[in-house]
């Protein structure tokens, strides 16, 4: 398993004192609440924050875990290969950690710091607890519905107190129409018989920008589309559809496409909105059209910008 | 490795207690955040309140934010409509980056 520094988690010295321990979490916290921090590894960094402070902000688990770390051969560090040194006490049996209670962290904290509490063995006879996690799920995925498998790791402690983390699999089948935020309830499968949550998350899409059940597209069009107007052909996570180009139509136009946002009852919409996009002129026989179109349509689009256009 | 398959459904239209065991919070919490406007239940009493939709998704929010930050109500409801604005604002801006 992979040697964890919580002091350099946390951005502090192995001499802070506990009141800056308890500031530099706090801070971090803040910084990557998955709530609040969109980046992609907020998540993780938030956890690996959160499993930190659960070791330095207690006297003996801090000292139990400097111990080791004077202990600790360098060549080992990062190399994911971390072995507790032998004479590791087992009496260090911590119990309840994490914010959520049923939590799991790193291996190494884990195996270090949970050996004998917690875990699967002593939750055997514990009340049936709800757990909660999240799922990414693609704009498609709700629009079809899915199975996914769900790799869940998990501490388990075999009859001579050893932890060893467990994977268990579920297969996960998601909903039609589930929109960010939503969750899905799959019973029985949290700790002890409880619940498992699954919270909703889309992963970004590159065409389309989801609100609630209704889709965002910008949707490029021709000079010449806007002006005529007529049916273009627009991809949807459902299929192409038809799409009916008022003439004369602006960049920024939204046009509504009822109906065709993700399923439900009222199912969402899709909103395009139009951008006219300019070809790159090349011939001669093209420049021509653009000449005739200076000659034959008198257009001034800076007329509103005032001052002498002349 | 184990695999199982299980029925999942999705969750919605939950009664006040049924709330507070999704969010493993207690009910004059959310009591609370229903008087600061933060949810807004279906029904007239409490007994009938019915959270529905993305009520539910901002309740799991107030409560994650209590839990792991110690915000109090008046911030949850501060920065759930802050959160929310700049929702709406990334898109906007994600636009003018690219041009």
């Amino acid at each position: 398993m992979e040697y964890k520094d919580y002091y350099s988690v946390l951005g502090v010295a192995r001499s802070a004192s506990a009141e800056e321990i308890k500031k530099a979490f706090r801070k971090a916290a803040r910084k990557y609440h998955p709530d609040i921090n969109q980046e992609k590894d907020a998540e993780v960094r938030f956890k690996d924050v959160n499993e930190a402070y659960e070791v330095l902000k207690d006297p003996e688990r801090r000292a139990a875990y400097d111990r080791l770390g004077n202990a600790s051969p360098d060549g080992a560090q990062g190399q994911g290969r971390y072995q507790p040194p032998p004479d590791w006490d087992q009496r260090h049996s911590f119990s309840g950690a994490g914010p959520d209670g049923n939590e799991h962290f790193s291996d190494f904290f884990e195996t270090l710091f949970r050996r004998g509490a917690g875990g699967e063995g002593s939750r055997r006879h514990a009340p049936p607890t709800d757990s909660h996690g999240r799922i990414e799920i693609t704009i498609e995925e709700s629009y079809n519905g899915a199975e996914r498998t769900l790799s869940l790791r998990e501490p388990v402690m075999d009859p001579n107190g050893t932890i060893s983390m467990k994977d268990r699999n579920i297969l996960v089948h998601v909903p039609k129409g589930v929109v960010q935020g939503q969750s899905i309830r799959l019973s029985g499968q949290g700790g002890s018989g409880g619940d498992l949550f699954l919270e909703i998350t889309f992963a970004a899409h590159p065409v389309f920008h989801l609100a609630g059940k209704d889709l965002y597209v910008d949707l490029p069009i021709t000079p010449w589309e806007a002006a005529l107007g007529g049916k273009v052909v627009m991809p949807t996570p459902s299929g192409r559809v038809d799409l009916n180009i008022p003439s004369n139509a602006r960049t920024g136009q939204k046009l509504r496409l009822n109906g065709k946002g993700l399923p439900g009852k009222p199912a969402g919409n899709i909103y395009a909105t139009l951008k006219i996009v300019n070809p790159k002129v090349e011939t001669d026989d093209q420049r021509a059209l653009f000449k005739r179109m200076v000659k034959e349509m008198p257009f001034d689009p800076r007329a509103h910008l005032g001052g002498d256009q002349k | 490795m184990k695999k199982t398959i299980s029925r999942s459904d999705v969750v919605d239209a939950l009664s006040l207690s049924e709330l507070c065991q999704f969010c493993q919070a207690d009910e004059a919490w959310v009591i609370e955040l229903v008087e600061h406007g933060v949810l807004d239940p279906q029904g007239h009493t409490v007994e009938t309140w019915r959270f529905v939709g993305v009520g539910i998704s901002r309740a799991k929010k107030a409560r994650r934010l209590n839990r792991d930050l110690g915000v109090n109500i008046a911030g949850i409801a501060l920065v759930l409509d802050l959160l929310e604005e700049r929702e709406s604002i990334m898109p906007r801006l994600a636009k003018h980056e690219v041009m």
